[in-house]
């Protein structure tokens, strides 16, 4: 497959961008490159990676999901709404979590291909809304502190020798959704429905499903986040739900090379995307750099990524142009 | 040489692209008050020719000349100002904009205040458009009105911006049986006030109607230019492809077979008013009609991509319930879209995922795809239906249209199929394309597979069918078998119309 050889060149750009930040950082900061603090940066990035994975389902259909931060927030108050209650079962709060999660984004989907709203940015910009609401509302607009219930913790906090659990269980993610796009004909389906609905629902296959399964995907992934960030921070906060968890997510995926008109976007690539996320911010808090500045130099990297896809897209237009050329000749 | 006889003429023009010579020593000469048909294969160069033309692309060689003045064209505007317009293929028309908006982009008219005059533009668009026989409210939104209307406000900003040769790439090729008379009607209206048109088609029968004299080009090259008088449909297609066809429609005779697919009383509401029919295996079953028929629309219904009100559907003699495409595959119908870029094919992805789209699952080991096998089926498609592709991985976007119908019908043949509805399979194909689409089809025919093609090209209907129905208006208005005495253009074409073919 001419993919894979073309796609190793492709992910360069990114995997350099990658190196230089790790030396720029290890060179001004003396804290960097330990084991400790990279540690810290695989568990920052666990959240944001199993964000990142059902986004870049959606984009890949040519959609988007705007709700997968609030989804998170949501599912983890309802986990705290439970606890509060003095439920305290963490395998129950755990399912319970992943099928609130997978049932909001199966509602997103169905709003897309069943009630067939124009474009998800807006029904589930609206489910954005919705659930920041709904997450106040279960917790009383309190912070929920999950002390008695320490079992759901795990996945967010336990470590193997330091390495935390959150990050091996989303590479194994990784790999499975990999496999998944690349080599099952389900993943061929997300791709090609992507690139043309139409055409694909008349080749026999289910594109409402196929796409209804994407956002659905997410919604699961979102819970799953929750749970990790729950982990993290001992706590669930209603008021997260806002936090910019979705462009982050974007960001990740398109600066691994995803984009908005679909078709495109690998798991590598976003992998490669959320680390480059982290270790930037990761970079900042070490130096004490304000966070504003975090900022405005992430929102000039998504620039940047997207620039340079442009750029090489129309290189790669140009080589395929040539190559056809002589090969009429 | 002072004044030239002809409006525009091209003098020994090359263009190279990298890797190509798109256009080699090419000629091309319009006199005012003419239409010139202008005609060869896709690939002949036609659209590097009409890009020259309008200062798309700028030549390496040879000159444009206007009124024998030699010109320099740098850009679409140099040439526009020097009085060459195009109407291309693919429209350029703002759908949810007023017909004066369209019409007045980049030329519009102000008012002494400094902004735009509707009350003027308005006017003036309903002029144009009347002038060209289309009596519309300019203030309506484009988008509301058809294809012909559509196309005749894009004639209508040549006629503004007092164009002298108007080069009309393919124009009919969206047009119903009406809307294109009227095009011609305006076609020769424009002629005799003294414009030179530039008539490019693929429909031989539209150049014996309308033009004054045809030029022909292939591989680049001239070839030549006639008065119509003196070219035949035999000459043309030597002339465009360089060799003699003995026969356009390459027809063999399979062996009629049992009833594959039966429709009995389909209807759906305003579309489709009781139609039945039967296909047998072993032969092709033309649908024949004018555009709006319901043919389409029967076949979108037979294969479950519109839902029906009512009606049956049986396969080999078993009734069948066809709710989605997926279920249509399964009972063993393939659909070969009209619209191959919008319905058939996802450009962006390889011609080998596109030609193992229909039957993933065919090509998948338990859960996974399997890669050898799907290579193996690419290559193997590519080969037996002479696919034009550097290789299996290029984009089927960058292929020309013909190559584009092959891997569709390839995506098709790829499937356990055996009932093949092919919808308008030639339209936009060059010649030789059309003649192994054909080819395909008698493959199939013998194997023993029923094939229904919707056409509404009548030549090819009578070249290639074994049967046909003619529709009109969601209705099977005739039946007629191939050695019928109504098997002809006559009564078909009358049927078509809504007369009765026994009359």
């Amino acid at each position: 497959m001419n993919k894979k050889a073309s796609g190793l060149t492709s992910y360069l750009g990114t995997l350099g961008a990658l190196l230089i930040l790790c030396v720029l950082w290890t060179i001004l900061s003396r804290n960097f490159l330990t084991y400790n603090n990279l540690m810290s940066v695989l568990k920052q990035t666990s959240f944001n990676a199993l964000l990142s994975t059902g986004m870049l389902f959606c984009l890949i259909t040519a959609g988007i999901d705007l709700s997968v931060g609030a989804n998170a927030t949501f599912s983890a108050c309802v986990m705290g709404m439970l606890v509060t209650r003095g439920f305290t079962n963490p395998i129950a709060l755990i399912i319970i979590a992943l099928i609130c999660g997978t049932c909001i984004g199966l509602i997103n989907g169905t709003l897309l291909t069943r009630l067939h709203l124009p474009h998800p940015f807006v029904s589930t910009l609206g489910m954005k809304n919705f659930l920041w609401g709904a997450a106040l509302l279960v917790t009383s607009s309190q912070m929920v502190s999950f002390s008695s219930a320490s079992g759901v913790m795990w996945l967010g906090s336990a470590t193997i020798g330091g390495f935390p659990i959150s990050f091996i269980v989303v590479v194994v993610i990784y790999i499975i959704l990999h496999i998944l796009l690349t080599r099952t004909s389900l993943g061929r389906s997300v791709y090609c429905a992507g690139g043309n609905m139409e055409a694909t629902r008349l080749s026999g296959i289910n594109s409402a499903n196929v796409l209804t399964f994407c956002y659905a995907l997410s919604g699961f992934m979102a819970a799953l986040a929750g749970i990790v960030s729950v982990g993290r921070s001992g706590i669930c906060n209603g008021t997260n739900a806002i936090q910019p968890y979705d462009t982050d997510a974007i960001a990740a995926c398109v600066i691994g090379g995803a984009s908005f008109n679909g078709g495109k976007g690998t798991m590598f690539g976003t992998m490669l995307g959320a680390l480059i996320i982290s270790v930037l911010r990761n970079g900042f808090s070490l130096l004490a750099i304000d966070s504003a500045v975090q900022n405005m130099v992430l929102g000039l990297v998504i620039i940047g990524a997207v620039l340079l896809d442009v750029v090489r897209e129309n290189m790669a237009a140009k080589a395929r142009r040539n190559a056809a050329a002589a090969a009429q000749k | 040489m002072s004044m030239s006889e002809y409006v525009v003429e091209l003098r020994d023009c090359t263009k190279i692209f990298p890797g190509v010579k798109a256009l080699d020593n090419m000629q091309l000469a319009v006199k005012p008050g003419e239409i010139l048909g202008l005609i060869g294969e896709n690939g002949a160069g036609k659209s590097t020719l009409i890009k020259v033309l309008t200062g798309v692309h700028q030549a390496d060689s040879g000159s444009v000349y206007v009124n024998g003045q030699q010109m320099q064209f740098k850009n679409p505007n140099d040439s526009a100002a020097a009085g060459i317009a195009c109407v291309y293929q693919e429209l350029n028309i703002e759908k949810l904009l007023s017909i004066t908006d369209n019409i007045f982009i980049n030329k519009w008219i102000k008012g002494s205040n400094g902004l735009l005059d509707y009350k003027a533009m308005h006017a003036k668009a309903k002029e144009v458009m009347a002038s060209l026989g289309q009596d519309v409210d300019p203030t309506k939104p484009a988008g509301t009105f058809g294809m012909g209307v559509q196309q005749m406000i894009e004639i209508a900003k040549a006629v503004l911006i007092d164009a002298k040769m108007i080069i009309m790439d393919e124009p009919t090729s969206s047009l119903g049986e009406k809307e294109v008379e009227q095009l011609m009607a305006t076609c020769r209206k424009l002629r005799n006030q003294g414009v030179g048109i530039v008539f490019v088609s693929h429909k031989l029968e539209e150049l014996f109607t309308l033009c004054d004299r045809v030029t022909v080009i292939r591989d680049g090259q001239y070839i030549d230019t006639r008065d119509i008088a003196d070219w035949n449909n035999d000459s043309l297609i030597a002339a465009m492809v360089g060799r003699t066809l003995d026969n356009l429609f390459p027809k063999e005779y399979g062996t009629k077979g049992e009833v594959m697919l039966e429709a009995k009383n389909l209807v759906e509401g305003g579309v489709l008013d009781d139609v039945s029919f039967k296909a047998y295996g072993g032969q092709v079953l033309g649908f024949a009609g004018l555009v709006g028929a319901g043919r389409t629309e029967t076949m979108r219904a037979v294969f479950g991509a519109d839902p029906l009100d009512s009606g049956k559907i049986f396969v080999k003699g078993k009734e069948v319930s066809i709710k989605s495409p997926a279920q249509a595959i399964k009972n063993g119908i393939a659909l070969l879209t009209e619209d191959r870029k919008g319905q058939g094919l996802v450009l962006a992805e390889s011609v080998k995922n596109n030609l193992i789209l229909a039957n993933l699952k065919g090509f998948s080991s338990g859960f996974f795809l399997n890669f050898g096998k799907i290579a193996k089926a690419a290559e193997d498609n590519i080969g037996a239906l002479r696919i034009k592709t550097p290789t299996a991985d290029e984009r089927v976007g960058q292929l020309s249209g013909g190559n584009q119908q092959k891997v569709v019908i390839g995506k098709w043949v790829n499937t356990d199929c055996d009932i093949f509805i092919f919808d308008e399979p030639t339209r936009g194909i060059d010649v030789g394309a059309k003649i192994e689409v054909y080819n395909v089809m008698n493959r199939l025919v013998k194997e023993g597979k029923c094939v229904i093609m919707v056409s509404s090209e009548l030549p090819e209907i009578l070249g290639m069918s074994d049967r046909v129905y003619v529709m009109r208006g969601g209705k099977i208005m005739a039946e007629v078998e191939r050695d019928s005495k109504h098997f002809n253009q006559e009564s078909l074409m009358k049927a078509a119309w809504g007369g009765n073919i026994n009359e």
